[in-house]
């Protein structure tokens, strides 16, 4: 059984609907995302987990219980605010005791459990400081401590690394991975930042207008979206307007780019012949030089550079092909030296695997 | 050079104007307490015309300097335990309307930080404006609802005599002046209750509800701790003001509710013994100053904990 | 966001708000009645209005209480300005500190101060005496507006103007003051009603044939009340909205800066 089950749960605010039907399930144990842009109901889905906002349908179970209309006060689940949320006129341990406060435990009892937190997030020297003369990472580990001192069966956490600039994030990426291993306790976790959702998740729920638009494991959802929105949303993505010419018995079809030419692909099913749609395409699964051999389970075009952004480890080109078709490929600057490969208006050639891209229909 | 005279020109009128009309009277009343009173009132002069020149002539030096000066009015104020008596009960008088500001003031500023953006505005500019109306009009305003024919008096005493009790008189008692008091200060007490409830990051309830706090356990954990510096504004912005207060109870407070103020005006308009005003007026700044000095004191206690820490 | 809020803090606001416009109202409404006694409504009459514009004394008051108004709002206006830019822009001790006591302090304090003052430099009481202090005690009021208003200025365009070639003159002149005039105007307008306003300094500073509005209204009231004070409070307390809903408009916010 799920340890958290969420059934067909819908949410309006007056004429908004901000989570419409949604239903997902998270495992015991489990690094779990709600991914998507502001306004997408990650948020609203959340604070109905924590307790703040009541479905207007749909169940919230926990451990197979109904809980949707328990106060947040009552229910085994905490919350990493984005803002942390840490009470300013309370020391870091006291901070971190009121949880174990709120629920009647003995001053005898905190003392030990807040100290081996405390240890946990690797603050046992600042115990007696004030949230204001902490930094901005040593409090996000207080947020983090704070919630999770009484063991909570779900935590979640919202945006919590946004106030972060871009080097402590990373390293806070880190050890929240490692404390998730190290104390078992299931995550829930909102982001609007795709990188961060791919590199922290177990499985990710790209969300979208209040639905779900795909859930899968971080590798499956950015190498085969599922629709547009989530090939738009997650990465850089070539998508390019397609028709679908024939069906193969081998798991292949052909398809004709607009502008393009035909290619092979991989079927998808319940396409059928003559159906439009979109080829969605990573940049750097393309291969692009000056000569590229021919290969029959390869797309293959010739091409002339329009435009380079030179981005140090990588460079992006952007590839005219045939009339106003545009593809943009990916190579690394892994060679010695300035490794810097094409010009503007240089001639190339790009090719890809049939099974690079995937055949989006909406 | 420009920063300098820009500087000069620009604090020295109104600092002129100041040490002149503020400052040099405050001084002249310290130190008219330590003077005579004089045969027909006010102050012993120092000074004396010549009658040969019609020249002022200082009379008091070095020498006969005790002649001139004296202790006599403070002993008098220690010697009649009156006096003292008068003045507590005062600090008593501003220390309960100071509270029950609080009592009134904090759900009112509560419910303004609380509300829609739109409404807080007016809510509190309806709060203000009883303020801007005249001090007078106010307290006049309570004659009329505590007078002996008005509804209050009357349903009160209806509820005295069915226990058998003689009729009470609302106007003219303590009751009245405390009434009044809170009437006139209760402004002072919601501003700056709203001021700091409004700058509450309501993000610290959810955490405290999350982490399994109660709805009482939130305000006393969370709200109130967080709220004490507009609590001691407040109370600093009540209780000054209050303690000094002559008008209220001269008009509203019959004998029983005279307070210091009353004491110091009678001093100087009617029996005319201002050195004694004086003391008296050096008394009321001491309760002032101790008063701000505490508040002071308890703010910058806490900045002091907190700097400890760092 | 806002979550509703349990009944008994709207009914102990609502209590609180009708604690504090009853008593107004009742004055206005009595103003009309057509009766002696402040008890019941007997009927509606301008009765008390008629006698008090036939009251010569009371109408000496209100032309004394506006020259004095308008003097003193005058002064303190020019002297309050200056406190506010200077405590604003320099680090000084002497200045806040005795801008900021006259307000801070009981106003018996300075009334009798101040009737010591002049009685022992043999100034008269009276208008000027009155004038005198309440300049005084209005600086403080200007100046807190007038500092607030500065606060809130951005400090980047006196650079900008320093920056295009205005001298710290021209730079004051063409962007700092017309930044701030909304500031001292409503500063002006607040020290004019306060002065209007104001009793108990006056009391101690007032002669003979310098009486004010508020010092009539105490001594109708402390001898015998009669509706007549009904209908000056009401004209007082509409010339009084009629101020503040001035002061709001030239600089909203001003009136909470206190």
């Amino acid at each position: 059984m799920a340890l958290l089950e969420i059934r067909n749960v819908v949410k309006r605010f007056g004429d908004f609907t901000a989570v419409n039907h949604v239903s997902l399930s998270v495992n015991a144990g489990e690094f779990f995302t709600l991914l998507g842009p502001s306004g997408c109901g990650k948020t609203t889905l959340l604070r109905m987990l924590a307790g703040f906002e009541q479905p207007d349908s749909g169940e919230i179970l926990l451990d197979g219980k109904d809980v949707s209309n328990v106060p947040p006060e009552k229910r085994p689940v905490h919350t990493v605010f984005q803002s942390y949320a840490l009470f300013p006129h309370m020391t870091v341990r006291e901070n971190i005791a009121f949880p174990l406060k709120m629920a009647g435990w003995s001053a005898d009892k905190i003392a030990p459990q807040v100290d081996e937190l405390l240890e946990d997030v690797r603050l046992s020297k600042f115990g007696t400081r004030y949230p204001h003369e902490l930094s901005g990472g040593q409090r996000q580990r207080v947020a983090i401590a704070r919630a999770l001192v009484d063991r909570p069966r779900l935590l979640l956490l919202d945006e919590p690394l946004s106030a972060l600039d871009a080097k402590l994030r990373e390293e806070m990426q880190i050890e929240l991975i490692n404390l998730q291993k190290e104390v078992g306790i299931t995550f829930v976790y909102v982001t609007h930042d795709q990188g961060e959702a791919l590199a922290l998740s177990h499985r990710i729920a790209v969300m979208n207008s209040g639905q779900v638009e795909q859930l899968d494991m971080p590798e499956t959802i950015y190498s085969y979206p599922r629709n547009r929105f989530v090939a738009d949303f997650i990465g850089q993505c070539n998508v390019l307007e397609s028709e679908v010419k024939a069906i193969h018995g081998d798991g292949t079809m052909t398809i004709a780019i607009k502008g393009c030419g035909e290619m092979k692909a991989l079927a998808r099913e319940g396409v059928t012949v003559g159906q439009q749609g979109w080829l969605a395409l990573r940049p750097e699964k393309i291969k692009l030089d000056r000569e590229l051999p021919e290969l029959a389970n390869e797309a293959y075009f010739k091409g002339r550079v329009h435009d380079c952004l030179y981005m140090g480890d990588v460079t992006l080109y952007i590839v005219e092909v045939g009339e106003g078709v545009r593809i943009e490929a990916m190579l690394p600057n892994s060679a010695p030296g300035l490794a810097k490969l094409f010009d503007d208006n240089d001639l190339v050639e790009i090719a890809w695997r049939f099974d690079a891209g995937s055949f989006l229909t909406e | 050079m420009q920063e300098r005279l820009g500087k000069w020109l620009l604090s020295w009128p109104p600092l002129a104007y100041l040490v002149v009309f503020f400052l040099l009277p405050s001084l002249i009343m310290m130190f008219a307490a330590f003077r005579y009173p004089g045969d027909y009132g006010g102050l012993m002069p120092l000074t004396s015309e010549d009658p040969a020149t019609g020249k002022l002539v200082l009379d008091i030096t070095l020498d006969n300097w005790r002649d001139y000066l004296t202790l006599e009015s403070f002993v008098r104020l220690v010697d009649e335990p009156l006096y003292i008596e008068l003045f507590i009960k005062s600090l008593w008088y501003a220390t309960l309307t100071t509270l029950i500001c609080i009592a009134m003031g904090y759900p009112l500023a509560w419910l303004i930080a609380r509300s829609p953006k739109k409404y807080r505005d007016l809510m509190l500019l309806l709060v203000i404006l009883p303020f801007w109306s005249n001090f007078l009009i106010r307290i006049y305003a309570w004659m009329i609802l505590l007078g002996p024919q008005s509804a209050l008096s009357k349903a009160i005493n209806l509820v005295v005599t069915a226990f058998g009790h003689e009729p009470v008189s609302l106007l003219f008692t303590p009751f009245a002046v405390i009434v009044c008091l809170v009437y006139v200060h209760l402004p002072f007490m919601v501003l700056p209750l709203y001021a700091n409830l409004e700058k509450h990051d309501m993000a610290l309830l959810d955490a405290a509800q999350d982490l399994g706090a109660s709805a009482w356990q939130r305000f006393w954990k969370i709200t109130w701790p967080l709220s004490l510096p507009g609590v001691y504004a407040g109370a600093a912005l009540v209780f000054i003001p209050a303690l000094g207060m002559f008008a209220v109870p001269d008009i509203i407070g019959g004998t029983e509710g005279i307070m210091i103020g009353n004491l110091i005006k009678q001093q100087f308009l009617e029996t005319r013994d201002w050195p004694f005003g004086a003391v008296l007026s050096i008394m009321l700044t001491g309760g002032v100053l101790l008063m701000a000095g505490l508040a002071a004191a308890v703010g910058r206690g806490k900045q002091k904990a907190k700097q400890k820490h760092g | 966001m806002a979550k509703r809020q349990s009944w008994w803090l709207w009914a102990a606001a609502a209590l609180a708000y009708v604690f504090l416009y009853l008593p107004l109202v009742i004055v206005v409404v009595y103003s009309f009645n057509d009766s002696k006694l402040n008890a019941e409504w007997v009927g509606f009459t301008l009765d008390w209005y008629h006698k008090l514009f036939n009251n010569r004394e009371m109408l000496v008051a209100a032309r004394n209480s506006m020259v004095i108004g308008v003097v003193s709002a005058l002064a303190a206006t020019f002297f309050g300005a200056l406190a506010g830019i200077a405590m604003h822009r320099y680090k000084l001790r002497l200045l806040p500190f005795l801008v900021l006591t006259p307000i801070a302090i009981p106003e018996i304090l300075m009334g009798v101060s101040l009737l010591i003052f002049f009685v022992l430099l043999n100034v008269t009481l009276g208008m000027t005496s009155i004038i005198l202090a309440h300049v005084a005690f209005c600086i403080g009021f200007v100046a807190i507006v007038v500092r607030a208003r500065m606060q809130g200025m951005d400090n980047s365009l006196v650079e900008a103007a320093r920056d295009l070639g205005a001298t710290p003159w021209q730079a004051f002149r063409l962007v700092t003051l017309p930044q701030i005039m909304p500031g001292i105007l409503a500063g002006g307008l607040m020290a004019f009603t306060l002065s209007i306003d104001d009793f108990v300094i006056t009391f101690f500073t007032a002669g003979v044939g310098s009486s004010t509005l508020p010092l009539q209204i105490y001594s109708m009231i402390k001898i015998a009340v009669t509706p007549e004070v009904n209908a000056i409070s009401t004209l007082l307390m509409v010339l009084t909205l009629c101020l503040i809903v001035l002061v709001s408009k030239v600089s909203p916010g001003a009136l909470r800066a206190e």
